[in-house]
C-alpha cells in the first residue's frame, strides 16, 4: 500500500499543452520533419499470396530520371539479425503473404519513386496459398503462451459435468471480425544514415515508443543502441499498430543506408497499411455457461480459435478476461491458432480484452433472457470476492457500483420487456461490462533538473493523443510540490531516459511512477530550495510493486439502439459508460480517451470489417472508403462517467490506465440492445442490416 | 513533365515547379514545406487534407496542382496570425475536440467552411426547412462534418466545438 500523492495539479482539467500546435497543424509528425534535401521512397509489394520471386527486372525503373536507388531481395544488404521474420526485409525471395515487401525505390520526388516502383517487372514461382480461418482445420495448434505472457489454456474444475447437471445452460459460438487499427496518420519514417558520425542513424518515426523502436532497429542492423537516435514528439494515432516497429521501418532504414547523408522519407499509403502494419485477428469463440435458477454461474468456458501468420506468431489473448470477470466453480479458457498465409496480426486497442469481452458478455445476456433475470442483476450476482484466476484480493473492484450507477444514469429500469416499437423503429437497450488490467512496465527512467525556479523533466515517453504531454507535468508538479506552470516535461526522443512503449494502458502508471521516483530523489538530495543545475533521476522499479493484488479497471456500458422496422437500419442514439479506473489525472483528456474508446467500440459493433478474400489472400476493402469507421453523424450521444475511485495499491498516483477500457464490452452492449429491440440475436460482428432483416417481425 | 505555377498560401505568394502528377497536397507538403494539411488516405476518403481553396473547403489530395495555377489557399495555420487562434481553433482547444491531432487541421478548416455554408443558408441532407435560416443543431453539424474522419473519435467534442464557434 502506498501513500497517495496529494492531488493539486492532478485532477485539474488542463487544456492540452500541445493543443495550439495541433489546431494550427504545426505539430510535426514523422514525415513532416524538416530535413535538408530529402529523397522519397516507395515500396514494392508482392502480388502473390505465397511462393517465390524468381526475377525482378529493374532496368526501366532505374532508367527513370530522378531514381536514386532500387533495392530488391537480390541486391539489398544482409541484415545482422533475421530472428524476427517480420523484420527480415528483402533477405529472401520467398513470399509468405500477399503484399509482403519485396523491394523499394528511392527517388528525388515521391511521384517518380512511385512510378519507378510500378515499373519494376516481377516474375514469380507461385504456390497455392491457404488463408481461410475455420474451426475444423486439422492444423490448429496451441501456442506456447498467448500475448502478454498469459498461459494458453487454464482449466479449473469440470465444465462438461457442470453443463450436464445445471438447471440452465448457454452454448453458442460468437465471432469477432478482422479489424485494422487505421490511425489517420499513416505509418511513416524519415531515416538519415551518416556513417562516421557519433550517432550514424537517425529515425524520425511514427511510433508509440522511441526506445523500443530503437532497440528493434539496432538489433536488426547490428548497431549499438547508442548509434541510433529515434525522435517522435507527436504520433497521429496508433491504437497498437505503432507499438512495435513494422517492416516499413526496416525498409526505410535500408533505403537510407543505400544513400548515405541523404534523409529518406517513406510514408505507407492507406492501402499498404492493410498488409504491413498489423491488425486484430478475427476470433471464433465457443462460449459455455451453466447456471442455477438464480443465475449463479456453475461453469464458464471460452474456447477460442483465431489466426496467425505462418511467418510470425501472434496469439491474441482473447480468452483471458473470462478467467477473472465472474465467479464460477468450474472454468475453462483455451486458445488455438490457425497458421495461415496472411499478413502478421498484432496489437490493436485492448488486444485480448476487446474481442474477449464480446462472446462472454453476449452469452451472459442470452443467459439472462433464458432465466428471465435482469442482465445487470445477473452480473451482480456473479461478482467474485477475489480474483478467480489467481485467488488474490482485488486492489479495488467497483464493477457493481459502475453497473448500478450506470443503470441509474441511463434509466435502465424503464427499458421494459423488449421489442418496443416507436413509429417505424424498434427501440431497445443493452448492457455489458468492461475491464482492462492495470499494467506497469518493468523499465522507465525519468530525470528532474532545476533551473531558475523551473523544473525540466525528461523521459522518452510518447503521446499518441493520450494527453501525456499534459498529464505528466501534472504528476511531476504534485510529486515536486511545485506549480504545474513551472514544470516542463520533454518526451519523444531517445536522448531522454529510457521509457516503455505507450501500450497496455500502462503509460501513466509506468512513466508517472518513474517521474514520482525522480522527484522524490530530487527533493531528498536537494531539498525544497535547489540550485540551478541540480539533477536527479528515478526508475519505475524503485516504485513499490503491487504483486499481492489483482489490479484491474472496470466499467459498465449501456447502449440504446433503434432498428428500422422495414430497412433494418441501425442507429445508436445513446451510449453511456461508467468506469472505475482509479484517480483521474486530467478529466478533460480522460473523458476524451474514454469516449474515444467507446466510439471505436461502437464502430466495431456496427461498421468496421476487413473483408478477407480467401481466394486471393487479401483484404478486399483495403481503404477508408470501404473499411468503414464511425463518422461524426454516427455519433449522437456518448457519455463517459467515472467513480471517484482511490486505489492505494496500484501506484502512488492511484491511477489505473484508461486508454483501452472504453473499447471493451461496447460491441456486446450494442448486440444486446439490438436483441432487446428486435428479438434478433447477432453472434457475429459487425451487426449489419442483412443479419437483422430476416428476423424482423 | 514539369509545369510552373503560382500559388498563394496563407497569404504568401509562391512560384514553383511541379510534376504534372503532383497533387495540391503534395505541392504544399513536399515542395513548399507547409505540412498543416495532412495526408491520411490520398484518395479523398478521410478529410485530413481539407483546406480552404479559393474560399471553400476542399480536399486537396484530389486536386492536381497544375490545374490550380493562381489558386488562393488557406490552411489551418493561415486562419489566424501567429500567437492567435481562430474562434474555431479556440473552440477545439476548449472542447478537447481532438486527441492525436492529425485530422485536426482538416477538421478545423472543414468547420470554418461549414460555418460559412450555414451562414449562406446552404441546406444539407438533414435540413428540414429549406427556406429559412439553417440552425446549427447537433444533426446539422454532424452531417456536415462527416467527411472528416477522426480515428481517436473526438466527434462527441467536435460537434459542440463547431457550435461554440458558430455562436460567436
Amino acid at each position: 500500500m502506498t501513500d497517495l500523492l496529494e492531488p493539486r495539479a492532478i485532477g485539474q482539467s488542463l487544456v492540452r499543452r500541445d493543443g495550439e500546435q495541433k489546431v494550427r497543424g504545426t505539430a510535426t509528425y514523422a514525415f513532416e520533419t524538416p530535413v535538408e534535401h530529402p529523397a522519397y521512397a516507395h515500396p514494392v509489394q508482392a502480388t502473390i499470396a505465397r511462393g517465390r520471386v524468381t526475377a525482378m527486372d529493374t532496368a526501366a525503373a532505374q532508367a527513370l530520371d530522378g531514381v536514386l536507388a532500387v533495392l530488391t531481395p537480390f541486391t539489398a544488404e544482409r541484415l545482422a539479425s533475421v530472428e524476427d521474420a517480420e523484420y527480415a526485409v528483402l533477405q529472401s525471395p520467398d513470399v509468405a503473404f500477399r503484399g509482403q515487401l519485396i523491394g523499394v525505390v528511392v527517388a528525388e520526388t515521391s511521384e517518380v519513386a512511385r512510378q519507378a516502383a510500378d515499373a519494376i517487372a516481377v516474375t514469380y514461382a507461385e504456390q497455392p496459398h491457404d488463408s481461410e480461418l475455420r474451426t475444423d482445420r486439422p492444423d490448429l495448434y496451441a501456442p506456447e503462451q498467448v500475448n502478454a505472457g498469459h498461459p494458453t489454456d487454464v482449466v479449473d474444475g469440470d465444465v462438461e459435468a457442470a453443463m450436464r447437471s445445471a438447471e440452465v445452460t448457454v452454448d453458442h459460438t460468437y465471432q469477432t471480425q478482422m479489424l485494422h487499427n487505421n490511425p489517420i496518420e499513416p505509418h511513416a519514417t524519415v531515416a538519415l544514415w551518416e556513417p562516421g558520425a557519433d550517432v550514424p542513424l537517425t529515425l524520425w518515426d511514427s511510433t508509440q515508443g522511441v526506445h523500443p523502436d530503437r532497440a528493434a532497429v539496432s538489433e536488426v542492423f547490428g548497431l549499438d543502441e547508442e548509434q541510433v537516435r529515434v525522435v517522435c514528439p507527436y504520433v497521429g494515432g496508433g491504437f497498437g499498430s505503432k507499438g512495435n516497429p513494422h517492416a516499413n521501418v526496416m525498409l526505410t532504414t535500408m533505403a537510407a543506408r543505400a544513400l548515405p547523408g541523404r534523409p529518406v522519407k517513406l510514408a505507407l499509403t492507406r492501402q499498404q497499411m492493410f498488409f504491413l502494419t498489423g491488425y486484430r485477428t478475427p476470433t471464433i469463440q465457443r462460449m459455455q455457461l451453466a447456471a442455477d435458477h438464480r443465475g449463479r454461474l456453475q461453469a464458464i468456458a471460452i474456447d477460442v480459435v483465431e489466426q496467425t501468420s505462418k511467418v510470425k506468431e501472434f496469439a491474441e489473448q482473447t480468452g483471458v478476461p473470462t478467467r477473472m470477470m465472474y465467479a464460477s466453480p468450474n472454468r475453462r479458457s483455451t486458445h488455438r491458432l490457425a497458421p495461415l498465409d496472411v499478413p502478421i496480426p498484432s496489437w490493436m486497442r485492448a488486444p485480448g480484452e476487446c474481442p474477449g469481452m464480446f462472446g462472454p458478455e453476449v452469452a451472459l445476456d442470452e443467459l439472462a433472457v433464458e432465466l428471465g433475470i435482469d442482465p445487470v442483476r445477473l452480473r451482480i450476482v456473479n461478482e467474485p470476492e477475489v480474483d478467480p484466476d489467481t485467488g488474490k484480493p482485488w486492489s479495488s473492484r467497483h464493477l457493481v457500483e459502475c453497473l448500478r450507477d450506470g443503470a441509474h444514469r441511463f434509466d435502465w429500469d424503464s427499458r421494459g420487456p423488449g421489442r418496443r416499437r416507436e413509429g417505424d423503429w424498434f427501440v431497445g437497450c443493452g448492457v455489458a461490462s468492461s475491464v482492462y488490467p492495470t499494467m506497469r512496465q518493468a523499465t522507465s527512467t525519468a530525470t528532474v533538473r532545476h533551473s531558475n525556479g523551473r523544473y525540466t523533466v525528461e523521459i522518452g515517453a510518447a503521446d499518441l493523443g493520450t494527453g501525456a504531454w499534459t498529464i505528466l507535468p501534472q504528476i511531476a508538479a504534485d510529486a515536486l510540490d511545485a506549480d504545474v506552470a513551472d514544470v516542463e516535461v520533454r518526451i519523444g526522443d531517445t536522448r531522454y531516459p529510457t521509457a516503455s512503449v505507450a501500450g497496455g494502458s500502462s503509460g501513466t502508471n509506468t512513466w508517472g511512477s518513474a517521474i514520482v521516483q525522480a522527484a522524490r530523489e530530487f527533493r531528498g538530495k536537494y531539498g525544497a530550495d535547489p540550485r540551478d543545475g541540480d539533477e536527479a533521476s528515478g526508475d519505475v522499479d524503485q516504485a513499490s510493486p503491487n504483486e499481492d493484488h489483482a489490479a484491474y479497471a472496470f466499467g459498465a456500458q449501456f447502449a440504446e439502439v433503434r432498428v428500422h422496422a422495414d430497412t433494418g437500419e441501425i442507429r445508436l442514439p445513446r451510449l453511456l459508460g461508467v468506469f472505475a479506473c482509479g484517480r483521474i489525472i486530467n478529466p478533460r483528456t480522460a473523458r476524451s480517451q474514454l469516449i474515444g474508446g467507446m466510439t471505436m467500440g461502437m464502430s466495431m459493433a456496427l461498421h468496421e470489417n476487413s473483408v478477407f478474400d480467401t481466394r486471393i489472400g487479401q483484404v478486399a476493402n483495403h481503404d477508408l472508403a470501404e473499411y468503414h469507421i464511425s463518422v461524426n453523424a454516427d455519433v449522437q450521444q456518448i457519455e463517459a462517467h467515472w467513480l471517484d475511485e482511490h486505489d492505494p495499491y496500484v501506484n502512488v498516483m492511484g491511477a489505473k490506465g484508461i486508454g483501452e477500457i472504453g473499447i471493451t464490452g461496447t460491441a456486446a452492449a450494442v448486440v444486446n440492445a439490438v436483441h432487446h429491440a428486435t428479438g434478433v440475436r447477432v453472434r457475429s460482428l459487425p451487426v449489419t442490416l442483412d443479419k437483422l432483416l430476416p428476423g424482423l417481425p | 513533365m514539369d509545369a510552373e505555377i503560382s500559388l498563394r498560401v496563407d497569404g504568401e505568394s509562391h512560384r514553383l515547379t511541379v510534376d504534372t502528377r503532383t497533387t495540391l497536397l503534395d505541392a504544399l507538403r513536399e515542395r513548399l514545406g507547409n505540412t498543416s494539411p495532412k495526408k491520411g488516405c490520398d484518395h479523398g476518403q478521410c478529410g485530413a487534407c481539407t483546406v480552404l481553396l479559393d474560399g471553400q473547403r476542399s480536399l486537396i489530395c484530389l486536386a492536381l496542382a497544375v490545374a490550380h495555377d493562381g489558386a488562393e489557399i488557406t490552411t489551418a495555420d493561415g486562419l489566424a496570425p501567429a500567437g492567435e487562434l481562430h474562434p474555431v481553433q479556440q473552440a477545439f482547444l476548449e472542447q478537447d475536440a481532438f486527441q492525436c491531432g492529425y485530422c485536426t487541421p482538416g477538421q478545423v478548416c472543414s468547420a470554418v467552411g461549414v460555418l460559412d455554408e450555414v451562414a449562406r443558408g446552404w441546406p444539407s441532407h438533414v435540413t428540414e426547412d429549406l427556406t429559412g435560416d439553417v440552425e446549427l443543431s447537433d444533426a446539422e453539424v454532424s452531417e456536415r462534418m462527416s467527411g472528416n474522419l477522426c480515428r481517436c473519435a473526438a466527434y462527441e467534442n467536435i460537434t459542440p466545438a463547431v457550435q461554440q464557434a458558430g455562436a460567436r
